[in-house]
């Protein structure tokens, strides 16, 4: 008998806003996060925009110690703490003093981290001054440096561990988080993802000029999912974090549910049948999305709402054949969808939970977020779905079951099933 | 030269940022032990000494580093290396 899961608080640094209320305003008023930043237009880069969560000196202060600050070089430890310790505080759960809680433990991704720190020290190495590092360098640049910062800031107890698997990388921790709770192997998991911001971070796709170029006076223009005009996608950053607790303990705490994770799907194409290190195998994530809907236990009809992975590249329209066949539905008869990317570009590996926090959004508070920028929809969009499943404006309306899906490099596919608590 | 008084005043505002027992810390004597006695983190021992070293423009050896555990100890190494210089 596997346990019910549900999530009972969320946590986000978002390019367009920091913090779960603002967030929630800014994604249903359709708020860009984009804008034109000058140290990529120095470094002549070709896309010199991106999404960089507003993190003030003061929402710093709130959430790390003024030692922790000292030598804190590492935007992905930021985020992912301020989205991590919001999502803990909405919960309502407390910060262990003395002894570990057991149960509670965290699986937070993150695709590369400290990227600012390393290039600090790789500078100091480089000219003979290794002795003159410091004390943080490993911490702040492990790819665990981030569960770990939180694990210990909370007190957890149970599994304290990283997972990274490119833009899947969010999604898949929930479902980690997922098992474990199922499994009753853990009570209590935050779950969630970050990404460093920056050049260092950004180029490697500048040189595989996967973003766009044309929008540097636009910036807010610029992330494009699903349009006829879109030419990549808008490097983002931030973190988002959702607290994943078995339905028993959330209902003896009275805690507040978002809503419930049914179940859901990982897999990978294998790089092969059309999948590469780049590109998914379209079978496979057809058999991913098939999969969730199977575990979750719904029927393909009872899906509203599809939060996409789309992220404004030419593998839009196969994103929307892949889910049209896999849940067999298509025309006026195609759930609504959606890509956050058009507010906040591609934020990486922190993509999946900051989209997931969004989704989780629509779920409990009933709105649909207008996807922006794809008012000249793409002719192969327009030719498997109704123009108007993707809305333009806020949509207020119940929403019961939300389908949410990443996909990444290295050929790999995540896919999770939201619904309204029920009793 | 300043004196042991006017070196521990400047010790006391490295080290407090690494404290993590206020009161000792109001107590300081030669004798207080950094990590047993301020509740200093071991790891930041390293970060202690790269400020003593640009506070005083002194370069403190491995071997220095390793017995400076209290406030005495390294009063003494700073004397040691500021004569040095």
């Amino acid at each position: 008998m596997r346990n019910r899961v549900v999530i009972t608080g969320l946590g986000v640094a978002a390019p367009n806003a920091v913090g779960i209320p603002s967030f929630s305003a800014a994604i249903k008023e359709g708020k860009s996060g984009i804008s034109f930043l000058q140290d990529l237009a120095d470094l002549t880069f070709s896309c010199q925009v991106g999404g960089i969560p507003p993190v003030t000196e003061a929402i710093k202060h709130q959430y790390f110690t003024e030692l922790q600050l000292r030598q804190l070089n590492s935007s992905g430890v930021v985020y992912g703490v301020i989205a991590g310790v919001e999502a803990w505080q909405n919960a309502g759960l407390p910060i262990a003093t003395d002894e570990p809680d057991w149960e509670n433990g965290v699986i937070f991704g993150t695709g590369v981290l400290g990227v600012d720190k390393f290039r600090e020290s790789i500078y100091k190495v480089d000219q003979g001054q290794v002795r003159r590092l410091g004390s943080t360098v490993v911490l702040q640049t492990m790819t665990s440096g981030v569960s770990a910062y939180l694990g210990g800031i909370l007190g957890c107890g149970n599994q304290i561990t990283a997972n990274s698997s490119a833009c899947a990388t969010g999604t898949e921790a929930l479902l980690l988080a997922y098992d474990r709770i199922a499994n009753g192997n853990a009570t209590r998991i935050l779950s969630g993802s970050c990404n460093d911001h920056g050049p260092y971070v950004w180029g490697g796709f500048d040189a595989m000029r996967v973003m766009p170029y044309q929008y540097n006076d636009s910036p807010q223009q610029a992330s494009r999912p699903m349009s006829a005009s879109a030419s990549g996608f808008v490097p983002g950053s931030g973190a988002g974090a959702l607290v994943l607790e078995s339905l028993d303990s959330a209902l003896a705490r009275n805690a507040h549910i978002y809503g419930e994770v049914l179940g859901g799907h990982i897999n990978s194409g294998g790089q092969r049948g059309g999948g590469s290190m780049t590109a998914p195998n379209a079978v496979a994530v057809k058999r991913c999305i098939q999969k969730a809907v199977e575990q979750a236990g719904i029927q393909e009809k009872d899906i509203d709402l599809i939060d996409g992975h789309l992220t404004a590249t030419s593998k839009d329209a196969a994103e929307i054949t892949a889910w049209s066949e896999a849940l067999q539905r298509s025309g006026a008869d195609f759930p609504y969808i959606n890509s956050l990317k058009s507010m906040v570009g591609h934020c990486l590996s922190a993509a999946g939970s900051i989209e997931c926090v969004a989704a989780v959004l629509e779920l409990s508070e009933d709105f649909i977020y207008p996807s922006l920028n794809c008012e000249d929809l793409h002719p192969d969009i327009s030719a498997i779905i109704a123009p108007d499943r993707i809305p333009h404006q806020l949509i207020q309306r119940p929403i019961n079951v939300i389908a949410k899906a990443n996909f990444g490099f290295g050929d790999v596919n995540a896919c999770v099933i939201f619904r309204k608590f029920q009793p | 030269m300043q004196t042991n008084e006017e070196l521990i005043i400047t010790l006391k505002k490295i080290v407090k940022p690494y404290v993590q027992d206020e009161q000792a810390f109001e107590n300081v004597t030669e004798n207080t032990d950094f990590i047993k006695d301020l509740k200093v983190n071991s790891a930041n021992l390293v970060d202690i000494v790269l400020d003593v070293e640009e506070a005083f423009d002194i370069e403190i050896d491995n071997a220095s580093m390793e017995r400076m555990l209290t406030v005495g100890a390294a009063i003494d190494i700073i004397t040691e290396k500021l004569a040095a210089k």
